[in-house]
C-alpha cells in the first residue's frame, strides 16, 4: 500500500545571503519510518522546520500536501492541529515541572470552571507513559529523569496531541546504546499503530536497521530517496549519496613539512559533567609543528568535549589521561595554565564563547593575553592599540577602526578577531573548532590562508570540522571520532569522504 | 606631519580605507563626537540641563556657595557607594546590602570610639576591617558557592541590619569626638589665607585643572605616536577649558563658603583611583570581560572566581568608607542608618549608563548619575517640594535612563 501521507514539493527556503533549501521534494508513505540523512548543515533541520510551521507559510516557496490536501501552516500550533508533531534535538521539556505537566503544557486538561483537573491529567499521563513503556510516576519532575527517559516523555507528549506524523530530529544523538535500542523498538511499535515517522539521524546503522525509506539531502537539495526494503541499500550506498561532491580548488595550496611533535594526548578520558556516561574514552592523539591535523566526527561524537577538556579542563569531570606539550608532561587544570603552556582553543560558537560582543576589537584581541601588555597589573593602552592595529592589518579584519564594537562585524571578521586574540597568546598549538562555520565562502578562503600561514610559521594546528571536504582540503592527517572514541587515523592522501564517513558512523552495532 | 596639530586631524597610515577616514574626520567634528558618544555624553547633557533647570527654579540658590558645599556633604557617601556598585554592575552582579553595611560599620566604629573611648582612628580602622570582612563573606558565597549576588546580598541586607541592631543594642550612640566629625564635616581652609575666600581651595582647584590638562595632553601625544585618531586640537583645547572652568567655578564657590571639604578630597581620590583601576588595569579589564560575556572570559583564561571575589571585597571596603563618612556626618550611629542607600547607589550606576546585563558602565558615569540624583533631590528640597513628589520624579528619571540605555543597545544591534 503505497499511500502517500505527506508530500513536500519543490521547497525553496532562503535566509539573508544563504539558500538553505533549493527545490527540495520529499514524499512519505503512510505508516512508514522515513529517514532523512545528510551532512551537518545540509538543510535537514530547516526542511523539518518548514514542515512543522516553525518557518511559517509564505517564508518559503513550494507546497506541502498532507493527506492530499495543501497545507499552509502559520505556526507550530497549525501543524500540531493536523497531527504533525516535531521533537527537536534539544529537548523542549521544562526541567522542574512534572512529567504530566510537561505532557499537557499548552494543552492543559481543563475541568469545571476552566481550572486544570490534575487528577484527570495525571491519569491520562499515566496511560500515555505506559504506551511508550516508561514506568515512572507522572508527578515526577522531568529533571530527575535521564535523557533517554526524557525522550520518551517527549514522545508521550506527542501522542497526547493525537500525532499522525511524528518527526524526530536526531533522537538517539544523546542516548546510550540501551536507551537507543529501546527508542527504536518504540518507533517500531508506533509504526504498528499506524503512526508515520520521519527521523533525522546520523547513525547509519540505525537507519539501515529501522527505516523503510531514506531521503538523502546534500547542500540544500534532495539528492535521492532510497527504498530500504530492498537489500541493495547498504551504509556505503547512503554515504555515497551524502558526500557525493567533488573537492574543488577551494583550498589554498600548502607545502607540508611537519617537524617535532608539539602536542600529544594519551588515554584521554572525560565524563559528562552531570550524567554518568563517558563523553571521551581512551583517546590518543598527537600533532607536530607545521602540521594540520583534522578531527572528523558527527554531532555528539565528543569533538568539542575533547578539545575543551584538553584546554584547561573547561569541560567535563573525572578527566584522566596524560597531556604532553613539546615532549613535556603538562597538568593544565585551568584555562590560564593551558594558555601558559602554549595551547589555544578557538571555540565553536564565537558569539557565545569566543567574543565579548559589546566590547571593541581592541579589547577582544587582547583579552586572552593581557599580561603581555601589562606591568604590575597596569595595562599599556597604547601598546594594546598597536597590537590590535597590527592584527587588523595582518588578518585583514574589515572594520573602520579597532575601536569598533565587535558585535557589528560580519561573521568572517568576527572569526578573524577571535583568531587574532589567540595568536596574540603566542601559542604552540591551536585547536580550531569549526573555524569556518557560518561565514561566507570568501571569508572561508581567508581563514584557510591564515591557517596555512600559521603552519608555515611552525605552529601546530588541530581542526575540528563537520565539513569533510574542508578537512580533506586543509589537513595533513585526519582522526575520526565516534561516540567519544578514535575510530581511525589516516594521512589525508589515503582519506576519502566515504572512508571517513564510514569510520565516523562506526558505532557499536545495536541489538535489534 | 610637521606638528601635532596637523597630524591630529588625519590618520597618518597609508592604508586608509574609506570607512576609517570617515570615522576619523567624524571624531574631529563636535556634532559627530556628541552623536557617536550619545550614550556617554547624554548623561553630561542631562546633568547640565538639570543643574540649569534647578538653578533657574530656585533663583540661583542651587549654585550658591553654601548650597554647593551642602550637596557635597550630603551626597558624598552615596557617590562612594556608587563607585563600588558600578563595578559590581559592570561585572554582572549587584549589592543590595550596602545600606546595612553602612549602618554596621558606623555602629562598630561608634561602639569603639563613643562607648569604649578608643581614639578616632581605631574606629575608622575597625569599620574598614568589618567592611572588608563583609565583602569577603559576600564574595565567598557569590564566587565560590555560586549563589547569585541578588540572593546573597539580599540575605546580607537582613543579616547585617540585624547585626547592627545587636551591636548598638537597639539604641543610637552619639556624639563622636571632634576629630572623628571632621572626616565628613571638616574643611581644609585658611591654610594660605585669602581675602574673604579661601586661597588654598582655589589652589587645589587649579592643581586639579592643571593635572587634567597635562594628563589629557600626554594621552593625546601618546595616541598620536601610536597613530590613533584623536580629536582636533581646537576641540581638545575647548574641552580642557570647559572642564577647567567648571572645576574652577566649583572651587571658587567652595572657597567663598567654608573651604575645601575633607570628604571631597576623599571622594576625588577614590574617583581618580577607581577610574584608573577600571580603565587601565588588568583587573578592571577582567571585570568588563566577565560582565560582557562570562563564558568567553572564562575561556580566555580570566580567573572568574577570583575576580568576582575581589569585586565584592572592594564593595565591602567602600561601603565601610561610606559608613565612616555617614556616621561622622550624622555624628553618631543609629540602628536605621543607611536605609535604602543601596537603591540610590544602584540608581546612580544605571543613570550613569551602566547596563542591566553587565559589561557596560564607568565610574565617572556613575558619579554623574549620582550627581543628577543629588541635584534633583537638593533642588526639589530647596523648592519645598514634598517627599512624595520627589520620590515619583526620581523613580521616573531612573526608568527613563534605563529605557534610553535599552533603546540605544537595541539600535546598536548588539543585544542578543
Amino acid at each position: 500500500m503505497d499511500d502517500t501521507i505527506l508530500e513536500m514539493r519543490r521547497i525553496t527556503k532562503t535566509f539573508p545571503g544563504v539558500t538553505a533549501l533549493e527545490d527540495v521534494s520529499l514524499a512519505v508513505r503512510r505508516g512508514e519510518i522515513h529517514a532523512i540523512c545528510g551532512e551537518n548543515g545540509a538543510g535537514k533541520s530547516t526542511l523539518m522546520k518548514v514542515l512543522s510551521g516553525v518557518h511559517p507559510s509564505g517564508s518559503y516557496d513550494g507546497e506541502i500536501l498532507f493527506d492530499g490536501k495543501p497545507m499552509q501552516f502559520r505556526g507550530i500550533r497549525d501543524s500540531e492541529a493536523n497531527g504533525i508533531v516535531i521533537i527537536h534535538q534539544e529537548l523542549a521539556l521544562v526541567p522542574y515541572l512534572s512529567i504530566a505537566e510537561n505532557i499537557f503544557l499548552g494543552n492543559e486538561r481543563r475541568g469545571r470552571g476552566g481550572l486544570i483537573d490534575w487528577n484527570l491529567a495525571n491519569a491520562e499521563a499515566g496511560k500515555l507513559l505506559a504506551s511508550v513503556g516508561l514506568h515512572e510516576n507522572p508527578v515526577t519532575p522531568v529533571i530527575q529523569l535521564g535523557v533517554g527517559k526524557q525522550q520518551l516523555v517527549e514522545i508521550a507528549k506527542a501522542l497526547s496531541k493525537k500525532v499522525r506524523l511524528l518527526i524526530l530530529d536526531e533522537p538517539t544523538a544523546a542516548l546510550n546504546d540501551v536507551d537507543s535500542a529501546h527508542l527504536l523498538d518504540l518507533l517500531r511499535a508506533l509504526k504498528e499503530q499506524g503512526i508515520t515517522c520521519i527521523m533525522i539521524s546520523h547513525k547509519l546503522n540505525e537507519i539501515t536497521a529501522i527505516a523503510d525509506s531514506t531521503t538523502v539531502i546534500r547542500d540544500g537539495r534532495s539528492v535521492e530517496t532510497l527504498d530500504m526494503r530492498s537489500n541493495e541499500v547498504t551504509q556505503q550506498r547512503i554515504i555515497r549519496g551524502m558526500v557525493g561532491r567533488d573537492l574543488d580548488s577551494f583550498y589554498p595550496d600548502r607545502e607540508s613539512s611537519p617537524g617535532e611533535e608539539v602536542l600529544r594526548i594519551e588515554d584521554w578520558t572525560v565524563r559528562h559533567p552531570v550524567q554518568e556516561r563517558m563523553v571521551v574514552e581512551g583517546v590518543n592523539l598527537s600533532v607536530r609543528a607545521g602540521e594540520v591535523v583534522g578531527i572528523a566526527g558527527l554531532m555528539g561524537a565528543g569533538r568539542t568535549e575533547l578539545a575543551m577538556s584538553v584546554f584547561g579542563r573547561s569541560y567535563g569531570r573525572d578527566i584522566r589521561g596524560r597531556l604532553f606539550v613539546k615532549g613535556r608532561e603538562v597538568h593544565a587544570r585551568t584555562v590560564a595554565e593551558a594558555i601558559d603552556n602554549g595551547i589555544a582553543y578557538v571555540t565553536e560558537d564565537r558569539k557565545r564563547y569566543g567574543l565579548n560582543l559589546i566590547d571593541d576589537v581592541r579589547r577582544n584581541v587582547s583579552a586572552a593575553a593581557l599580561d603581555r601588555l601589562s606591568r604590575l597589573g597596569w595595562v599599556n593602552g597604547n601598546e594594546e592599540i598597536k597590537v590590535a592595529e597590527a592584527s587588523r592589518q595582518e588578518m585583514n579584519i574589515r572594520t573602520p577602526s579597532v575601536m569598533a564594537v565587535v558585535g557589528k562585524l560580519s561573521g568572517g571578521n568576527q572569526q578573524k578577531v577571535v583568531l587574532s586574540k589567540w595568536l596574540f597568546t603566542d601559542p604552540d598549538v591551536l585547536i580550531l573548532d569549526e573555524p569556518t562555520r557560518g561565514i561566507d565562502v570568501g571569508a572561508k578562503y581567508e581563514i584557510y590562508t591564515i591557517i596555512n600561514r600559521l603552519v608555515a610559521a611552525g605552529k601546530a594546528v588541530i581542526v575540528i570540522s563537520s565539513e569533510l571536504p574542508e578537512l580533506l582540503g586543509m589537513c595533513d592527517r585526519i582522526y575520526t571520532l565516534a561516540a567519544g572514541r578514535i575510530t581511525g587515523e589516516m594521512p589525508v592522501a589515503e582519506a576519502t569522504q566515504e572512508s571517513l564517513m564510514e569510520l565516523m558512523t562506526k558505532d557499536k552495532e545495536l541489538v535489534g | 606631519m610637521t606638528s601635532i596639530k596637523t597630524s591630529s586631524t588625519e590618520r597618518p597610515t597609508p592604508s586608509d580605507s574609506t570607512p576609517a577616514a570617515a570615522l576619523h574626520s567624524g571624531t574631529s567634528d563636535l556634532r559627530a563626537l556628541v552623536l557617536n558618544n550619545l550614550r556617554q555624553s547624554g548623561i553630561y547633557v542631562a546633568l547640565v540641563v538639570i543643574v540649569a533647570l534647578f538653578a533657574v527654579l530656585t533663583d540661583g540658590v542651587l549654585l550658591s556657595p553654601g548650597n554647593i558645599t551642602n550637596i557635597v556633604l550630603q551626597y558624598s557617601y552615596i557617590l562612594v557607594l556608587a563607585i563600588g556598585m558600578v563595578i559590581l554592575i559592570i561585572g554582572g552582579h549587584i549589592d543590595l546590602s550596602v545600606g546595612s553595611v553602612v549602618a554596621l560599620t558606623g555602629a562598630v566604629s561608634a561602639v569603639l570610639v563613643i562607648q569604649q573611648g578608643h581614639p578616632w582612628w581605631i574606629g575608622v580602622l575597625a569599620a574598614l576591617v568589618v567592611g572588608v570582612a563583609v565583602g569577603a563573606w559576600h564574595g565567598f558565597w557569590v564566587a565560590y558557592a555560586g549563589i547569585p549576588a541578588f540572593i546573597v546580598t539580599l540575605a546580607g541586607m537582613l543579616l547585617f541590619r540585624g547585626l547592627t541592631l545587636r551591636v548598638l543594642d537597639n539604641i543610637s550612640l552619639s556624639p563622636f569626638p571632634a576629630e572623628y566629625q571632621k572626616v565628613a564635616a571638616g574643611f581644609l581652609n585658611g591654610l594660605l589665607g585669602g581675602n574673604g575666600f579661601d586661597a588654598f581651595t582655589l589652589l587645589i582647584g587649579a592643581i586639579a585643572v592643571a593635572g587634567y590638562a597635562v594628563s589629557g595632553f600626554r594621552t593625546r601625544v601618546a595616541r598620536i605616536r601610536y597613530q590613533q585618531p584623536v580629536e582636533s586640537f581646537p576641540l581638545f583645547v575647548a574641552r580642557v577649558v570647559l572642564v577647567g572652568a567648571v572645576i574652577m567655578y566649583f572651587a571658587w564657590q567652595l572657597a567663598h563658603a567654608r573651604g575645601l571639604p575633607i570628604v571631597l578630597i576623599i571622594l576625588a581620590f577614590l574617583v581618580l583611583v577607581y577610574g584608573l583601576l577600571t580603565r587601565r588595569t588588568v583587573f578592571g579589564r577582567q571585570v568588563y570581560a566577565i560582565g560582557g560575556n562570562l563564558s568567553a572570559a572564562a575561556l580566555s583564561g580570566v580567573k572568574v572566581r577570583t575576580v568576582n571575589f575581589w569585586m565584592f571585597v572592594n564593595m565591602g571596603f567602600l561601603a565601610a568608607v561610606a559608613g565612616v563618612i555617614y556616621s561622622s556626618r550624622s555624628n553618631g550611629a543609629q540602628p536605621a542608618a543607611g536605609n535604602m542607600f543601596e537603591l540610590d547607589a544602584i540608581a546612580a550606576a544605571f543613570i550613569g549608563g551602566a547596563a542591566v546585563t553587565g559589561g557596560v558602565g564607568t565610574v565617572v558615569g556613575a558619579m554623574v548619575g549620582g550627581l543628577i540624583m543629588a541635584v534633583m533631590s537638593n533642588g526639589m528640597q530647596l523648592m519645598g517640594i514634598d517627599q512624595s513628589t520627589q520620590s515619583v520624579v526620581k523613580g521616573l528619571v531612573l526608568l527613563v535612563a534605563v529605557a534610553f540605555d535599552v533603546y540605544n543597545k537595541r539600535r546598536a544591534g548588539t543585544a542578543r
